[in-house]
């Protein structure tokens, strides 16, 4: 077993934590406040090539794996939190369905774009009246001639003002007439065309430099060139990249912990009350470092997670077991570092409460730790299943 | 134009440094390694020379243990073309690391020096002075502004006074001042081509040179910690606490 970064996983932990220097706690600050995408950021990483580390070298990117990917992420996620994460998430994994099932075609049209930073993609999957029961989605592609028409709701879709893209996933069959139903739907990388699209932002607790959306797609056309792979396999494709989509969020979680536990280390060190510094107090300085051994831990998992989705192993349990305990470690290390912080915790000035509110995202998406629950129930513990 | 970079290797200007109980040197433990911050910034004018004339080579050097590839490494990743490190198992002074330095500039023959007008570990600021001399070529110290045409180069200067403008035809040698140039940090393409690039290791004896130290450290200890300053009322009190208390007047 080796534990130790290569020389190379060293260097790009190295080079994007000097990238992120370039944007300190005030800038993130500054673009939540006011609602703003970071777009000086996301050209910075563009810039730096990252947004290309899983996109093969034929396309422009540097085909490295989910490991790198995941250390990328947790660094960017210390530095500016899911305002971070969030603007560059999907650039970095979400292109996987199109990498591994996409038309030469459509790979060459679209992955060296990607990896510039030129398009902004968007994920279209969750409807509101499905959400993890995916297979209930009401969205449908109607073949005509070399085009579907679409027509459906989408929710939660982030990033959707700043994309020219998104992966949408729709019904081609409707789900009476399949036999599995997770069969008979399609995925499309659509151009997001406001024509026949109307985004709504919506508003939520936290992370507001990336806005998160409700679409309403009416008779939208898109070209049968744009359809990922085989039609009525779009499930199927999905599936491929929650794995690492679970492991990088885990990462994320991570980044966001370090983060908050150092800023309350920081402060339990300089804060004197009663004439001493309050990290003297066990009181303070138990939990703080209960919560380090948790993100010890939990990021062990992501990292094992991240090696066997590497080594073309099944990782299933062990990237949903990292996000479960990820999320965990990562929001109680934010919600004890504002708790380290007092008062002045709560307060915009000091960073920890925007740790606070963007990190309580986690445990929600990119699935809930409840489904996670669920599914080690089922797939790893082979208990009855309970929905 | 082929430029050589020499680069050390130093701890993180952010990590806290302590020194070793018997007062022979600092606790390397747990430090992280970083190129010297002044080097850093010669290197990215030598990356800026390089891509303003469209054409050159930029020879990375530097002079230590196996494990200083890793700065050297770094050094690639941000774009310099190819990286010599010179394997010594012994520490260097100053000195010492000029005589190697002028070695490498014969057998290299580099039109120019650029090298950081300090290192952060021991602040001597005497090498690219030394190795100008050694040389026999002009020098620039603390460049804030570098300016290469026609053979010529200007470099404007932060003196103790003000900025002195200096010109002179190359070779030369040139150490960088803070507000030179901000360096680039290593992008992913470049990290993936810099395991390719060469790293040729030379061992220092092999050089032929007299390397016998100049200068040695007798013992380190870490500065006395800073006492509170305090307030007083009057300018006579405090004419009177400088001439009693800290008999400087």
């Amino acid at each position: 077993m080796d534990f130790d970064l290569t020389d190379a996983q060293q260097e790009i932990v190295n080079s994007v934590r000097a990238l992120c220097q370039r944007f300190p706690d005030e800038y993130w600050r500054g673009q939540d406040a006011r609602h703003e995408f970071p777009h000086d950021f996301y050209k910075a990483v563009a810039d730096a090539g990252f947004l290309g580390i899983a996109i093969p070298e034929q396309y422009g990117g540097s085909g490295l794996g989910i490991t790198e990917a995941a250390l990328v992420m947790r660094e960017l996620a210390y530095a500016g939190a899911m305002n971070a994460a969030s603007a560059v998430h999907l650039g970095i994994f979400g292109l996987a369905p199109v990498i591994r099932y996409g038309s030469e075609e459509l790979k060459q049209r679209v992955l060296p774009r990607a990896v510039s930073g030129e398009l902004h993609f968007s994920f279209a999957v969750t409807e509101p009246d499905a959400g993890n029961d995916i297979t209930h989605i009401k969205t449908f592609a109607r073949r005509e001639g070399d085009y579907y028409v679409i027509n459906g709701r989408k929710v939660f879709t982030t990033k959707a003002q700043e994309a020219d893209k998104m992966l949408l996933l729709t019904r081609t069959t409707p789900i009476e007439k399949v036999t599995k139903k997770t069969d008979g739907m399609s995925l499309f990388l659509a151009d997001l065309d406001r024509s026949a699209v109307e985004v709504r932002e919506l508003k939520k607790l936290g992370r507001h430099a990336v806005d998160t959306n409700m679409l309403f797609i009416d008779g939208l056309r898109v070209s049968a060139a744009d359809l990922v792979g085989q039609e009525g396999r779009g499930f199927h494709m999905l599936l491929d990249g929650l794995n690492p989509e679970r492991i990088l969020v885990a990462a994320e979680a991570i980044g966001m912990g370090r983060s908050a536990l150092d800023r309350a280390v920081r402060y339990a060190k300089e804060r004197v009350v009663f004439g001493r510094p309050i990290g003297q107090n066990q009181a303070i300085a138990h939990p703080l470092a209960d919560v380090y051994a948790k993100l010890e831990v939990a990021e062990l998992m992501v990292f094992k997670a991240a090696w066997l989705f590497d080594h073309q192993k099944p990782c299933g349990a062990e990237a949903n077991i990292a996000k479960l305990r990820a999320a965990e470690a990562g929001f109680e290390a934010c919600d004890r570092a504002v708790q380290t912080l007092g008062g002045y915790g709560y307060m915009q000035e000091y960073d920890v409460e925007r740790y606070f509110r963007e990190c309580r995202m986690v445990k929600i998406a990119p699935v809930s730790q409840e489904m996670v629950l669920n599914t080690i129930s089922e797939h790893v513990l082979k208990l009855p299943r309970s929905y | 134009m082929k430029i050589l970079v020499p680069i050390k290797r130093v701890p993180d200007p952010a990590t806290t440094i302590r020194v070793l109980p018997d007062g022979s040197g600092i606790a390397t433990d747990n430090i992280k390694w970083v190129i010297n911050p002044f080097d850093e910034i010669a290197l990215e004018e030598a990356l800026r020379i390089k891509e303003r004339q469209g054409a050159g080579d930029v020879v990375l050097v530097s002079i230590g243990q196996q494990s200083w590839q890793e700065q050297l490494r770094t050094g690639l990743a941000m774009g310099a073309d190819r990286a010599i490190l010179v394997k010594a198992e012994q520490p260097v002074d100053t000195f010492a690391v000029a005589r190697i330095l002028a070695k490498i500039v014969a057998d290299e023959k580099p039109e120019l020096v650029i090298i950081g007008k300090q290192a952060i570990d021991d602040d001597s600021n005497q090498v690219g002075q030394i190795l100008a001399e050694l040389l026999g070529w002009p020098q620039a110290t603390f460049a804030s502004k570098i300016e290469i045409a026609d053979g010529r180069c200007t470099v404007i200067r932060e003196a103790d006074g003000g900025l002195e403008t200096v010109a002179f035809t190359l070779p030369a040698v040139i150490t960088t001042d803070l507000r030179l140039n901000e360096p680039r940090y290593a992008s992913l393409p470049g990290i993936m081509k810099a395991r390719k690039k060469p790293l040729k290791e030379i061992a220092v004896d092999t050089l032929g040179l007299d390397l016998h130290p100049r200068v040695k450290i007798k013992a380190m200890k870490a500065p006395q910690k800073r006492q509170a300053g305090r307030k007083l009322s009057s300018v006579q009190e405090l004419v009177q606490a400088l001439h009693t208390e800290a008999k400087v007047i």
